[in-house]
């Protein structure tokens, strides 16, 4: 019973990463329509800087910004310089693209920085707290559990209710009649970006104290973890992002806790093809418009 | 106009041909060298397959190294009983070869029927947790022998043979003539009325029901054609390597698959493999150069395997952006310029997927 709570709490605060980490996927394909499966690799390369940041000052909370902001730059960078020229007719070449940026940005940690895993020290304790004699969250859990849930109710609000979240979901849904209201399609395409790549590297950022440490493929089991949620939630909602973080969080920790790590990757496996094969745009996901 | 009579021997002409002149280059080669032809046969057969799921029907997957796996584990799994019955030559080979296809076709057409109900990224995504999962998979199954995997019968060079030709000679041997088996159907399949239903479907999928064409199992048929492809490509590596392990099969392997495919020209046989030849050719050579420098160790040591990989993924991106049509059209062009110029209706292709 105490494992079970135990498991539970980590379970949820693991997901909530993971769910920050699919929301990300989710602020893409609503902006952009593509799925980045460089995302990981980017978010990573992000990390890299804002820990030097950290380890320049010696304040976590200075490179967690710094990360976030070197995100959102990277972001930037890959829609103008690359995203940009890729042909749009069919999604199939951005994803080609994007597998190829994964394997340029990898292999050039890689290079750079070797195969070692770099420790993390987390700023707050790690020890858990006791609730009536069972071990539950810890403090650093607690506070990525505040900025994840944190982030996405700033993100929701954002695309919600304010004036820009409406055309950056205008220029991804109908960007030639948003062109024609008016709106800087392009400029928006570009914030999706940023903001996106901001998301994924904040949630490897807190992921990493909580792991073995920053190398090149730290982001790489979140990100698998995340593109599944996203695909169970559908990729177009937010909310599906959210509560599909915590369900695959909790059922990897119960699964790594009772059968053993090895059966993670196949309970996400089942998972998935399960949903899939019932919904096959996703749980969330809006209805499509029939063909024939 | 060509006929579909005259179109299908054009092509077993072209494959005949190929296969001829690949078995004959074994003489010419080192042993080191056949091993390397060997793997590039078993290679090609399953970019043959991808070449035609990502190009003509435009599917996604991420997991083609899997389709590679099973069929190598379908071979060792029929091969070893047999051999450990006493069964030997041409009967064991056949027999691991139909447990290659059966396992490789069983898991294509689940993801086939998978596929056929997903659209793009959602087929992706499920191809990737597959291709994650499987590790864990053969620590899970206990025949499958778990990191270590299973090892497969040793092909011995026939007595006839024995004089003429060596060990690593006879199975490039094998792998070639398997790769001909595997690939000349997808050839046919492609460029009959099957390639041309799959071009409708990922053209227009809607307009193609209207046609009579039913998208679901045009898709899942492409899967399964592939599926048996790959799994004859990994039956044959399982041949050459005596073994297979989950550790050779892993996401990278997949994705140096799609490398192959796309840098080659996707929807090309051709390209297909070119493709091959280069995800053999290229990391050999990139480490034959790293090493031979003298690069200080720790250099050296970050530069193996990532190197190759920085090329292949800088390649990806550049083919896609700049040269849509891959190889197989930048060196088409030159040879059919003539032919180019009697069929004027031809026209260069602008995306990936238009050829």
């Amino acid at each position: 019973m105490d494992r079970l709570a135990f498991l539970l709490a980590t379970g949820i605060a693991r997901g909530l990463v993971v769910a920050l980490f699919a929301l990300s996927l989710v602020i893409i394909w609503r902006a952009a329509r593509i799925v980045n499966f460089a995302q990981a690799a980017m978010a990573v390369v992000a990390v890299f800087v804002g820990l030097a940041v950290t380890n320049l000052t010696g304040s976590f909370w200075l490179g967690l910004v710094v990360a976030t902001a070197t995100g959102a730059a990277v972001g930037y960078a890959v829609e103008r310089w690359l995203i940009r020229l890729v042909p749009a007719t069919t999604p199939l070449p951005g994803m080609i693209v994007a597998i190829g940026l994964v394997m340029v940005l990898q292999s050039a940690i890689g290079i750079a920085f070797g195969p070692r895993h770099r420790p993390v020290q987390a700023p707050l304790s790690e020890q858990p707290f006791v609730v009536g004699g069972v071990p539950v969250l810890s403090p650093y859990d607690l506070f990525v559990l505040l900025v994840a849930l944190g982030v996405v109710v700033a993100l929701a609000v954002l695309f919600n209710a304010t004036g820009l979240g409406l055309q950056m979901r205008a220029s991804a849904m109908a960007p030639e009649v948003s062109r024609l209201l008016g709106v800087r399609v392009p400029r928006m395409v570009t914030l999706g970006w940023m903001l996106s790549a901001a998301v994924a590297a904040l949630a490897v950022m807190l992921l990493v104290p909580t792991e073995l440490g920053l190398n090149a493929h730290s982001g790489d089991v979140l990100f698998v973890h995340a593109f599944t949620v996203a695909v169970l939630g559908g990729l177009d909602s937010p909310v599906g992002a959210l509560v599909g973080g915590v369900v695959v969080g909790v059922l990897v920790s119960l699964v790594t806790g009772f059968l053993g790590a090895g059966f993670a990757p196949i309970a996400v496996l089942v998972l998935l093809t399960g949903v899939l094969l019932v919904r096959p745009g996703g749980i969330f996901a809006a209805k499509e418009a029939r063909t024939a | 106009m060509t006929t579909d009579r005259q179109r299908t021997r054009a092509v077993l002409l072209r494959a005949a041909v190929c296969t001829l002149l690949a078995v004959g280059a074994t003489f010419v080669l080192d042993d080191y060298r056949n091993y390397q032809l060997a793997v590039v046969a078993a290679v090609f057969c399953a970019t043959a397959g991808l070449t035609l799921l990502v190009g003509l029907t435009g599917q996604l997957s991420l997991g083609h190294a899997v389709l590679m796996a099973a069929g190598g584990y379908g071979y060792a799994l029929t091969a070893t009983p047999a051999a450990d019955a006493g069964l030997g030559g041409p009967a064991r080979f056949a027999l691991g070869i139909a447990g290659a296809l059966v396992l490789a076709g069983a898991v294509g057409l689940l993801l086939g029927l998978a596929g056929a109900r997903l659209k793009g990224p959602y087929l992706a995504g499920l191809t990737l947790a597959l291709v994650i999962a499987l590790p864990a998979i053969t620590t899970q199954v206990p025949v499958l022998g778990g990191a270590a995997g299973v090892g497969a019968p040793f092909e011995g060079v026939p007595d006839g043979l024995r004089g003429v030709v060596g060990v690593e000679q006879w199975h490039a041997w094998i792998a070639v003539l398997v790769a001909a088996v595997a690939v000349t159907p997808l050839a046919l399949l492609r460029s009959g009325r099957a390639g041309l239903r799959m071009r409708a479907v990922h053209g227009d999928e809607t307009a193609a029901r209207l046609a009579g064409i039913s998208p679901a199992r045009v898709k899942t048929g492409a899967f399964v054609a592939g599926a048996l492809s790959a799994g004859l490509g990994g039956a044959v590596l399982a041949v050459v390597t005596q073994s297979v392990s989950p550790g050779a099969y892993d996401l990278a392997y997949s994705l140096l698959l799609l490398v192959a495919v796309v840098v080659g020209g996707l929807g090309s046989i051709g390209g297909a493999a070119v493709g091959a030849a280069l995800v053999v050719l290229v990391p050999w050579l990139i480490d034959t150069v790293v090493t031979g420098v003298g690069l200080p160790a720790d250099l050296e040591q970050r530069l193996a395997g990532n190197a190759a990989v920085l090329v292949f993924g800088a390649l990806l991106v550049a083919v896609t952006v700049v040269w849509p049509g891959g190889l197989s059209h930048a060196l088409g062009g030159r040879v059919s310029s003539l032919t180019h110029r009697l069929r004027p209706g031809r026209k260069v292709p602008r995306t990936l997927t238009e050829r």
